[in-house]
């Protein structure tokens, strides 16, 4: 398993891999909302937390194709799923890869983008808090989608339509914790319900993910 | 003799072609009853005045709406557990009946809340969460539709049908989270105390009765047509081979 996280991160680090695409398209959003709303920082400091979760719910989006689309095509996720380790465990590792390469970086990058949309330097800690227990849920519920329409041709419009309202609780979740935080509310119930979302994602949702793969792979 | 005779493609058929005029006999007379009923022999609500009435087409939508996709949700345990082809088809042709009926819900709520909220959308829990139910039936029939290979399109969308539940559910509890709302609490919960006055009650129950029926009705027809579907592209592929 190791060796597969190994090759997967490679293979996104590498030329053509796409990593940072995501990381590009949310610095792009983030500076593409004030010059459509204005640059007025009483306009964008209350809907700053709202930008910035959808942007990194978006910037999530981008690369969830990629997940399983290169493997099917090479033939490499035949040899993975009659690997020794349980379909599951490749599940879990190509969700983990995905968050290692969007979800992260996100995460490092919020604060800096945040200066953008004004965001209080007291939400500042709750934006990287918030990102960083609830892109992990992005990630793996996005791999679910991904599993579901690997073997479709043009499945990327699909795959958004299905995996954009799984996302909706994370995203409430999420942009609450900023934004209580901003405002120097207590979080602890938006931020509870957060970290619970993302742990059962993680736990039980590489089930479902390997179920799919099973059925497009019979 | 057990229900599940009836998975069985043929008895299936046989005892649907039966109860079809039955059911839809049913529905014709339940809603008629309960519409004219409540649209033409209630009085006026005292703040609401005629606009009330919608409340006949509204409740039981969004009743309907919300069973519609709990039926999906049985029906694709019920075609993961035990591989029946009627199951999964009647998954199938209850998504585009469930999508309706949420907009229905959904337009006639627009429709009331204007004179009565002075708007026609708010960001109230229960508006949202029927909104995001909508977006789950359109994804649902979207991967129905995408994928070619049918028990694999019906072992797909039962998963994505297991996992929708939990999150269309999370995501009603979500959308509560953030604003109180406008919409009243239930109108037909058992608990008299919140209930609607009796006059309102009787019509509401009828047409109630009559959508369900209606519901049942359509579920039916679109399952002996997706089943005849199957039967078609099995002759034409069988004549190809010939």
């Amino acid at each position: 398993m190791i060796a597969l996280l190994a090759r997967d991160l490679r293979l996104a680090i590498r030329a053509g891999g796409g990593f940072g695409l995501g990381l590009a398209f949310f610095l792009i959003l983030a500076t593409l909302v004030p010059l459509g709303v204005g640059p007025d920082a009483t306009l964008l400091r209350p809907i700053g937390p709202g930008i910035l979760w959808l942007g990194a719910l978006l910037a999530c989006l981008l690369s969830l194709d990629r997940i399983f689309a290169l493997d099917l095509e090479d033939g490499s996720l035949d040899l993975l799923a009659t690997a020794p380790i349980p379909l599951e465990g490749v599940a879990t590792i190509k969700a983990l890869t995905h968050w290692i390469t969007t979800g992260l970086p996100l995460t490092v990058a919020a604060p800096a983008l945040s200066l953008l949309l004004f965001l209080p330097t007291s939400a500042l800690p709750w934006l990287v808090v918030s990102l960083l227990i609830g892109t992990p849920a992005l990630s793996w519920l996005g791999t679910f989608g991904a599993a579901l329409t690997v073997g479709l041709k043009r499945g990327s419009l699909l795959l958004s339509l299905l995996v954009l309202p799984l996302y909706i609780p994370t995203l409430v979740f999420g942009a609450e914790v900023v934004r209580r935080g901003g405002d120097g509310l207590s979080v602890a119930t938006p931020l509870a319900l957060l970290a619970a979302i993302t742990l059962g994602c993680v736990a039980v949702l590489p089930f479902a993910t390997a179920a799919a793969l099973r059925i497009n792979l019979r | 003799m057990s229900f599940w005779e009836y998975a069985n493609p043929r008895r299936f058929m046989a005892l649907s072609a039966k109860i079809q005029p039955w059911v839809w006999a049913a529905a014709t007379v339940l809603c008629a009853t309960g519409l004219i009923w409540g649209f033409f022999f209630t009085p006026e609500d005292f703040r609401m005045g005629n606009s009330v009435k919608i409340i006949y087409i509204h409740v039981p939508s969004a009743f309907i709406a919300i069973n519609a996709w709990f039926m999906m949700l049985v029906a694709s345990l019920i075609w993961l557990i035990r591989r029946h082809h009627v199951s999964a088809l009647a998954a199938r042709a209850a998504a585009p009946i469930g999508l309706i009926m949420t907009i229905v819900a959904l337009l006639t709520g627009a429709i009331w809340g204007k004179p009565m909220w002075g708007t026609y959308w708010e960001w109230d829990p229960r508006l949202t969460s029927f909104l995001i139910l909508g977006l789950f039936y359109l994804g649902y029939s979207a991967l129905w539709s995408a994928i070619e290979e049918p028990d694999a399109a019906a072992d797909l969308t039962s998963i994505l049908c297991l996992v929708g539940t939990v999150f269309a559910v999370l995501s009603r509890y979500a959308a509560q989270f953030w604003s109180q709302g406008l919409h009243q609490g239930a109108s037909l919960s058992l608990d008299a105390e919140e209930n609607v006055a009796d006059v309102f009650w009787q019509p509401l129950v009828i047409s109630l009765a009559g959508f369900v029926a209606l519901f049942l009705a359509l579920v039916l027809m679109r399952t002996r047509t997706e089943i005849r579907r199957r039967r078609l592209s099995t002759l034409t592929a069988r004549d190809r081979l010939a």
